[in-house]
């Protein structure tokens, strides 16, 4: 039964992730991304992560999504071909990277190298998936949460100085 | 495997119910709007379709249903059929999670089953956050689609609008969360138990009074209602996104409209007014003896304070002039926002100093 949930998940992860990039109309582009999005939700889902499915539709689905589309409409794309041109360079590096790609697990499978065994988390039964996300994030993993924080600020900060240069040239 | 198809046909049942209900609610605030208004306006509102016009909304119904179904020319054909859907849908999604009464377990054939609740996730405050911020893509992509100026205008504002007051209606929600300690609208609710002052609008260590304020505000502004309707602002764009919409499809907007206000109108019941607890402890009928019927009361009572709500939204509409699309920006990220932000730090630290 999880199997079968994580194939079709999987399996339409895949097509609409293809389709984002091989549609020419950019709003039926992000229409697949939309619903690529709801398909890793319910990934995340299938392996008990509510939290960060619920965040996932929240941030990706719920924002950027919708500035990207909000985007595409004041520039009114109806069709975007230019990047289509670029489809024989896109084969070359495609066909080159899977064909290493290839290469590496036909090498690894020849040397016989141990398999990586999964890291199992340990359970945490006796308290829901959004505590224990909030308890590993301020305990354990405090250090990169906080840079990441700052990394965000120093990016809003950036976009607020190259937004607004009219604003600093005036008074300066 | 049979209790599998016995938990399905339970469930099934009890989204008929929470459907019907919330349809039959649409139909009775169509008529109560015009009717709440008209009297706020010194008139009668509509008298003519049964005693006192109180056919009018299924009058308003069968004359959509018959109305004829035009695709403007132009316009793109599949998006303009799917986004009255998926507003529909992400409205009503919704209430999956909404908590109608008691959390009480009855037994049916050996199963347990909770009949005011048709899904008690434990994320479920999540849940309805990540199902309401789709609903932007139904106004955008009709808007969009229309292949008119005034509908991508509308659908424009509408996107704008939609993201600047979701961030607001999260973080005035945090307040509540952090003093709960749960992200279950169940859990939420039981911790509101007793007196009326263990509500969260009220509730010590730190009211909640402030986020409550910015709640109702943003949660008006995110179902586009007066005075923050630009989207569909009728003296500049006509009637915004579904200026090209008729017949059913505009009827799929109109309920997504009214089920979104009933959503948040229960969000906001259920997070800061104490869902279905009574103002005083216990309910009256269980200390008269009826045991078995206080759940009528809890239900009453989330359905009274659900109607306060919406005849909030109905007072605002014959009270306040629109805003003006710079006015609305503004006052959402420098006044509200701050608030909001501020809100959460005060809270913080007083659940952190003050625990229960």
């Amino acid at each position: 039964m999880a199997q079968l949930f994580f194939f079709y998940l999987a399996g339409i992860i895949v097509l609409t992730s293809i389709l984002v990039v091989a549609l020419r109309n950019p709003v039926y582009s992000a229409l697949s991304l939309l619903i690529m999005f709801f398909h890793v939700a319910g990934l995340y889902v299938t392996l008990h992560a509510e939290f960060v499915a619920a965040v996932q539709i929240i941030v990706y689905a719920g924002a950027i999504l919708v500035l990207y589309l909000f985007v595409v409409m004041l520039l009114n794309l109806h069709r975007e071909d230019r990047y289509h041109a670029q489809f024989p360079l896109a084969t070359l590096l495609g066909v080159t990277i899977l064909t290493e790609v290839i290469l590496l697990m036909l090498q690894r499978g020849d040397s016989g190298a141990p398999v990586a065994t999964p890291v199992i988390a340990p359970p945490t039964p006796a308290i829901g998936n959004t505590e224990a996300i909030g308890e590993v994030l301020y305990s354990t993993y405090v250090f990169p949460f906080e840079v990441a924080s700052l990394i965000l600020l120093v990016a809003m900060i950036g976009a607020i100085v190259l937004a607004k240069q009219d604003l600093f040239e005036q008074k300066g | 495997m049979a209790e599998l198809a016995l938990r399905m046909a339970f469930s099934l049942a009890q989204i008929t119910v929470v459907m019907g209900v919330i349809m039959l609610t649409i139909m009775v605030l169509t008529l109560a709007e015009r009717k709440v208004l008209g009297w706020m306006q010194d008139r009668m509102g509509p008298m003519e379709v049964g005693p006192y016009g109180i056919l009018q909304p299924v009058a308003d119904g069968l004359k959509l249903f018959f109305k004829e179904d035009i695709v403007p020319a132009g316009a793109n054909r599949f998006l303009f059929s799917l986004a009255p859907i998926l507003a529909l849908v992400a409205a009503l999604i919704g209430f999956a999670v909404v908590p109608f009464g008691p959390d009480t377990t009855i037994e049916l054939f050996g199963i347990q089953f909770k009949p005011f609740i048709i899904s008690d996730i434990n994320i479920g405050i999540l849940y309805i956050l990540a199902f309401t911020s789709i609903g932007a893509y139904g106004v955008i992509l009709g808007g969009w689609a229309s292949n008119s100026k005034y509908s991508l205008l509308g659908g424009l504002r509408s996107a704008a609008q939609v993201i600047s007051y979701e961030l607001n209606v999260g973080l005035a929600i945090v307040g509540v969360l952090l003093l709960a300690g749960s992200l279950s609208l169940v859990k939420i609710t039981q911790a509101q138990a007793g007196w009326f002052w263990n509500w969260y609008v009220f509730a010590p260590p730190f009211p909640q009074l402030l986020a409550f304020v910015v709640y109702v505000i943003s949660a008006v502004a995110e179902t586009n209602r007066v005075p923050f309707d630009l989207p569909e602002a009728e003296s500049e764009l006509v009637a915004g996104f579904f200026t090209e919409y008729s017949g059913m499809r505009f009827a799929f907007f109109f309920i997504a409209e009214y089920a979104n206000m009933i959503l948040v109108s229960c969000i906001a019941a259920a997070l800061f007014l104490g869902g279905w607890n009574a103002p005083y402890p216990g309910t009256a009928l269980a200390r008269m003896g009826f045991v078995q019927f206080a759940w009528v009361e809890n239900v009453v009572w989330f359905a009274a304070k659900v109607y306060f709500f919406l005849f909030l939204f109905f007072w605002l509409r014959a009270t306040l002039p629109r805003l003006r699309y710079d006015q609305l920006m503004r006052f959402g990220w420098k006044v509200m926002l701050p608030i909001a932000l501020g809100n959460i730090l005060v809270t913080a630290i007083a659940a952190y100093l003050f625990p229960r």
